[in-house]
């Protein structure tokens, strides 16, 4: 059977660019097909920005990669309108155990609080994430939808200008150039444009190394995740065993520092450590083998005039936590509406620089929350393994010492807390939906809160008056107008009011809080509208 | 005299275990040692409660 990740997507093909007498400007050119590069071409041709995605090669992610996906890129998709088929394909799980040495310390299920649409994660495969994206892209492209990948285009040298930015691409018909109004770089951790700019990328190097193998195997494993601390099969490391669909796991063993990596992914050697680990009788096969070492590090600045790195090029993290893939969408999401009003000329070219602000700001949360997963789960030192151990022992008879136990903090959405497009706190309400946080999904009867708040700014009223429509200086901001009373279920209440009796919120296009006060203020829900876009 | 309260009681747990482990830094094992010793003796102190500052050893014992 030809697996989806050996099937070339996005071919090369000779593009009318090619040949032509002098360079084409495009509008936005993004390099790197991944599930970035895509998410982030799928949100601007949405929004009619014309893009093109460059890739040097045809085909999606080799082997699983990323696997699991949270609640709130789901919902990204969701707005990019390939949502469904993740959730449909994908593994929802809620039970965790942890095993330390040869027992099972204890088990958790991470009880999804009710009345989201989405569920808190979802295991995938990156090849099908990927898949689903390139589908979305040719939904678009079928419409109308101003976008084109290129496969098997390489970029070789970058230009910068005040105004555009020229690049040179190899293709297997010669090069070419091009040039383009902004470019966005989401070429993964080793990113050779960044490489190209000279650009720095500082953090700490983790001296480890862990084997990924893909497994499918008819066995009797629930849906669940494993992790093991110092099991006996893997003495002195730790392991993970995770479902992905098509009756696929995930196993990651820790290997340590001095190994020889060729050795360690041949079949020979891999296959009795998963013996040793799944029971001689449990018949498997490979799907796919790697060994990966991480760093956690970042780009100093993600933006350098007209180019915006995004995903895995701007910043990287442990895999612990799932937060690679999952930041870089938040990124997607972050910069698609901010780039699309300065290119109409509704925001100052300043907007830009909160893509930076904000998401360094995320970037660091991940890399924090990334690194201390790291230390528990590899201690650097006598003692702290020491600690860790003791943390492990307490946990198997006492609740206390469970919210210490670190095998990765999942992914959740970054609060801006202090961005400058937030305004301040008006409302005495719940701290999770104060400005810079993204919005919480609440029921609406059959249907959810964040499909009707889309892409738009939107004033969102609860039990309170405001107009159908503020427009202020191109902006154009639609009100949904709200009761607690359209969710029984409380949620809305919970969520968006607290004590209060009325609620007015601001939100983004990307579904982040701006501005909340108790009743509609005009002269103030302006002045958050020009704030919230960089013109305060 | 309280019961030793065995539940989640620190509020940003992550936090915390990252500053007990930086306050480890750079420290040789002894010195490890002895910071963890005087650190048992102010929290303690702290506690004050006999009650539960027994419980608190039986609990670190395992059971053994």
């Amino acid at each position: 059977m030809t697996k989806i990740f050996e099937t070339p997507l996005y071919a090369y093909k000779r593009s009318k660019d090619q040949g032509a007498g002098a360079p084409i400007r495009h509008k936005v050119v993004i390099i790197g097909a991944g599930p970035v590069g895509l998410a982030m071409g799928i949100d601007l041709a949405q929004e009619g920005i014309e893009t093109v995605i460059i890739d040097d090669n045809d085909k999606v992610s080799f082997g699983s990669r990323a696997i699991c996906f949270a609640k709130r890129p789901l919902e990204i998709l969701d707005r990019l309108g390939c949502g469904q088929p993740m959730v449909d394909k994908g593994v929802e799980w809620d039970v965790g155990k942890v095993f330390f040495d040869d027992r099972e310390v204890y088990k958790f299920d991470l009880l999804p609080e009710e009345g989201h649409q989405r569920p808190a994660f979802v295991n995938l495969q990156q090849y099908y994430f990927e898949e689903y994206l390139v589908n979305r892209v040719r939904e678009l492209e079928a419409a109308g939808a101003p976008i084109e990948i290129r496969g098997g285009n390489k970029v070789t040298a970058i230009g910068t200008h005040d105004d555009h930015v020229t690049l040179e691409i190899d293709t297997q018909e010669g090069s070419y150039n091009l040039e383009a109004e902004w470019l966005i770089p989401c070429d993964g951790a080793g990113s050779p444009t960044r490489k190209m700019l000279g650009l720095d990328f500082v953090g700490r190097v983790f001296e480890d190394n862990f084997l990924i193998a893909d497994v499918i195997m008819e066995a009797d494993f629930p849906t669940e995740r494993w992790f093991w601390f110092d099991p006996p099969f893997n003495k002195g490391q730790s392991a993970l065993l995770h479902k992905q669909p098509d009756g696929v796991w995930r196993i990651d063993l820790q290997l340590g520092w001095d190994i020889d990596k060729e050795e360690e992914k041949k079949p020979e050697n891999v296959i009795p450590r998963l013996k040793a680990m799944l029971g001689d009788d449990v018949q498997f096969e490979l799907e796919w083998v790697s060994i990966y070492t991480f760093q956690c590090r970042r780009m100093e600045a993600f933006r350098h005039g007209r180019v915006m790195f995004a995903g895995d090029a701007a910043h990287q993290v442990s895999p612990f936590g799932a937060r690679g893939a999952n930041s870089g969408l938040q990124d997607t999401d972050n910069l698609a509406w901010k780039l699309k009003l300065v290119m109409e000329g509704k925001a100052p070219d300043s907007l830009l620089d909160s893509y930076n602000a904000e998401r360094v700001h995320g970037a660091e949360e991940n890399i924090l929350n990334s690194s201390r997963s790291t230390d528990f789960i590899t201690p650097k030192s006598e003692m702290s393994r020491l600690l860790r151990d003791a943390v492990l022992d307490l946990s198997e008879h006492h609740e206390f010492a469970r919210p210490l136990v670190n095998s990765g903090r999942l992914s959740v959405p970054c609060t801006y807390d202090g961005s400058p497009l937030n305004s301040s706190d008006a409302l005495d309400g719940p701290a999770r939906t104060r400005p810079g946080s993204a919005c919480p999904d609440v029921p609406l009867g059959d249907d959810y809160l964040l499909p009707k708040l889309g892409g738009k700014f939107t004033l969102l009223t609860i039990d309170a008056d405001a107009p159908d429509m503020v427009e202020e200086d191109g902006i154009t901001v639609a009100r949904l107008a709200l009761s607690v009373k359209d969710d029984k279920s409380g949620a809305l209440k919970a969520r968006y009011m607290g004590d209060a009796t009325s609620a007015v919120y601001l939100i983004r296009p990307d579904q982040h809080v701006a501005a909340r006060r108790p009743n509609y203020d005009d002269n103030l829900f302006r002045a958050a509208i020009r704030r919230a876009t960089g013109k305060e | 005299m309280t019961d030793l309260i065995l539940t989640p009681n620190i509020d940003g747990a992550d936090d915390f275990y990252a500053e007990l482990l930086t306050a480890h830094d750079g420290l040789s094992k002894e010195d490890s040692d002895a910071l963890n010793a005087r650190l048992v003796l102010v929290l303690a102190n702290h506690i004050g409660d006999r009650k539960a500052i027994s419980q608190a050893i039986k609990t670190a014992k395992l059971g053994r």
